[in-house]
């Protein structure tokens, strides 16, 4: 192997051995060596998911999970995008669904069966508490759900590592469009507003306001 | 220039007087004197004039320009023509505006074909952090709304196109809650809505800063629960036309550079933006994807553009740490106090005026040695953002701005306890291609949503209006595209436009070996 210096580190990716730049993202370690990235990459801005990555440091057991748009490179780091694999995405009609508890064990029946190893949450680059996130939807508390999922960028980690194979994530969401749809108070002030609209509140002042000039326009104040 | 530990000390020492300061906005007419001085849009020397097509003797930057006159991919003697899909509606991009026209049409009872260059819901939209300008309270109206984005685009907005988005605030926001999409709540049950840069009432609905992510996340999932038949990492490469008429596409399957030909009888381009041409040499915050691809191709099939020549550096990107500059820092920050510093610790600006402001008075103070220089040589200024605890108490960062505190920690940097540094970061495309208040292009059958159209923002957008406009208008090309789908029979798929565009170049003397689109920006180490 070849000397790390000072401003060089030994990385390996998908099993193969470079010397790249410090302070460098992953991704931008893989481009470094002449990798073309298309799977694997998205908004390079730790919030879409798609640079699901498995990562090694130097020297641990530990099997680790990141976002590679986000993790630095390391002396002796050894990582491989994740790019893509089937995760089960269950099809459900927000307007079939009566009751939302018993909808979600229609879709993910697997969502009963969590055995609480937590692997989950370790495996979340959100910091998501996601194996309490599934007892709460278990338990029908899916604002409580909602809460802990807000962070949730789908990127699948969770996923593989479940022993109870719960796509955690999926029911993360799910439990997030339930609260919205069926438990959050209606926006009065919104619905309000779209009525006045239809009703043609404002055609009169529009009707006056499309007729002036632009130096009228720059200085009207609306009533 | 500063550095860089000496002047965060200057900037946090100051901190206790700025907290009090009042800092007027600018006259128009200084406003106006500051962006023409600094905005990177007023920059003589990174325009060229547009030699051939239907803006053709008009300015746009050089980035651009060269892909508006280059080849297509496609050769134009392509044979057979044999479409592989046929199809009512042909939607390509699966960022917010082409998920919400694909399920508005599909809704409709359209057959509807969604392509999109990497996934679905991998976009500028899943990024937007700060929130949805809706015209809701009760001292607020759609009118309000519209002169605030008027002012803010600099007159020139399209009034046709900006009635459209105003009015259809509400019903857009409501068409989102009842999908399950979670804005931010009062303890009235009422929605939360916070002010933005330019807008004179508080308008912002929002999902603490993840509102890009909650609305992609919903719309994405709806899109799968609607079985919508889903092409990704299959981006446009061209279009196809009769002569008059869009009448389909032709993509391109990434996995084995096959082309893909689609019939249909109506394309909706929602293809995004334009950060990763990183124009004039700015980093930007948009998304591996965003290089325009929708705009050459529309341009070559004899769609006009509009407002092509102007746009948006958000004033606050991420300078530092490297690995994420140019990384968007949420100007909602500013709208609950947080105050711009320069190198001597004072403030240059109020933090509330409008974005091209704002950014022009950041390049100011680092042209005129006001700046920081970080490690790797960029310039910047300070964005005090533990003021906002001291202001609005302390966990409001924590609680409010989650995906800011979360991305700066993976750095090191606790934002709740030091200022960060940051410079403009190339952001929006002002204009586009040009639409009408159906968003069909001047094309006919070619419809357009999204931040690849222009004319709704005019010379400068406002905070909160581009989550709103891809849902406006994503609902409205969706609806247009439905009501033409009986009226309108399967055209001949033709590649002349193509010929005819080789003959203007020929004409206008270009020889360049261009091709667009670009599909991605090229980083790779070679």
């Amino acid at each position: 192997m070849a000397l790390a210096t000072e401003n060089l580190v030994n990385v390996e990716i998908m099993g193969k051995r470079y010397q790249v730049p410090s302070g460098i993202t992953l991704i931008q370690a893989m481009w470094h060596v002449g990798h073309e990235v298309t799977r694997g990459i998205g908004c390079l801005g730790g919030v879409c998911g798609a640079c699901a990555t498995y990562y090694r440091k130097e020297g641990s057991y530990e099997l680790k999970t990141g976002l590679a748009c986000q993790l630095l490179v390391e002396e002796g780091i050894s990582f491989s995008l994740l790019q893509s694999f089937p995760v089960r995405k269950p099809v459900y009609k927000m307007d079939e669904i009566s009751d939302p508890k018993k909808a979600l064990f229609q879709y993910f029946p697997e969502a009963a069966l969590c055995r609480n190893c937590n692997a989950c949450s370790e495996a979340c680059p959100q910091d998501i508490d996601v194996r309490t996130g599934i007892w709460k939807a278990a338990f029908g508390d899916f604002k409580g759900a909602s809460e802990l999922f807000l962070p949730c960028v789908m990127c699948n980690l969770c996923v593989p590592v479940c022993i109870a194979e719960i796509s955690s994530n999926q029911v993360g969401l799910f439990s997030r469009r339930v609260q919205g749809v069926f438990f959050e108070q209606k926006p009065l002030d919104l619905i309000f507003r779209t009525e006045e609209i239809t009703a043609g509140k404002y055609d009169s002042e529009w009707k006056r306001l499309l007729a002036l000039s632009k130096e009228e326009l720059e200085v009207y104040s609306p009533s | 220039m500063s550095d860089i530990t000496e002047s965060k000390e200057i900037a946090i020492a100051s901190r206790s007087f700025r907290r009090v300061q009042t800092m007027p906005l600018l006259a128009s007419s200084a406003k106006d004197a500051l962006i023409h001085q600094y905005h990177p849009d007023y920059k003589k020397e990174a325009y060229r004039e547009i030699k051939i097509g239907p803006n053709a003797g008009e300015k746009t930057v050089y980035e651009l320009a060269n892909l508006l006159e280059a080849q297509s991919p496609v050769s134009k003697n392509m044979l057979p023509l044999n479409p592989d899909y046929l199809v009512d509606v042909l939607v390509i991009g699966g960022g917010g505006a082409g998920a919400t026209a694909a399920l508005t049409a599909k809704a409709l009872g359209a057959n509807v074909l969604l392509a999109t260059k990497l996934r679905l819901g991998d976009a500028n939209t899943v990024m937007a952090e700060g929130g949805m300008q809706v015209a809701i309270s009760k001292d607020d109206t759609p009118i309000r709304h519209y002169l605030d984005t008027l002012r803010g685009g600099h007159m020139e907005n399209d009034p046709a196109l900006l009635k459209v988005l105003v009015e259809e605030g509400p019903s857009a926001a409501k068409w989102l809650i009842d999908m399950g999409v979670l804005f931010d709540k009062e303890e009235d049950g009422n929605l939360s809505m916070r002010g933005g840069g330019g807008s004179s009432k508080p308008r912002l609905l929002r999902c603490k800063d993840y509102t890009g992510l909650e609305m992609m996340r919903v719309l994405k999932d709806e899109v799968l629960n609607q079985k919508i038949d889903l092409l990704e990492f299959s981006p446009v490469v061209e279009l196809l036309t009769d002569g008059e008429n869009c009448t389909g596409a032709v993509l391109k399957n990434l996995d084995n550079d096959r082309l893909i030909v689609v019939s249909a009888k109506s394309v909706i381009l929602a293809t995004g933006g334009i950060g990763r041409l990183h124009i004039q040499g700015f980093p930007t915050s948009n998304h591996y994807g965003a290089t325009a691809d929708g705009l050459p191709i529309a341009y070559r099939a004899g769609a006009k553009l509009t407002l092509q020549d102007t746009f948006q550096y958000h004033p606050t990107g991420a300078a530092f740490p490297e690995p994420i500059a140019g990384m968007l820092v949420t100007e909602a920050l500013r709208s609950v106090g947080a105050q711009l510093v320069n190198a001597n610790g004072e403030r240059f600006i109020n933090e509330m005026e409008t974005r091209d402001a704002v950014a022009s008075a950041v390049i100011a103070e680092c042209a005129q040695g006001r700046g920081v220089t970080t490690p790797s040589g960029r310039k910047g200024v300070w964005l005090d953002l533990p003021l906002v605890d001291a202001i609005n108490g302390e966990g409001t960062l924590a609680t409010r701005f989650p995906n800011m505190v979360r991305q700066f920690s993976r750095y090191q940097i606790d934002i709740r306890k030091e200022p960060v540094l940051i410079y403009p970061t190339l952001h929006y495309q002002n204009g586009g291609i040009k639409i009408d208040v159906n968003g069909e292009s001047t094309l006919p059958n070619l419809f357009v949503a999204g931040e690849a159209s222009g004319g709704i923002h005019g010379r400068n957008r406002l905070m909160g209006n581009s989550l709103l406009d891809i849902i406006v208008y994503g609902r409205r090309a969706g609806r247009a595209v439905s009501e033409r789908i009986s009226k309108t029979d399967f055209k001949k798929l033709t590649l002349n436009h193509l010929a005819q565009f080789d003959e203007a170049r020929a004409k206008a003397g270009i020889t360049s070996k261009t091709v667009s689109p670009i599909l991605f920006p090229d980083y790779v180490n070679r």
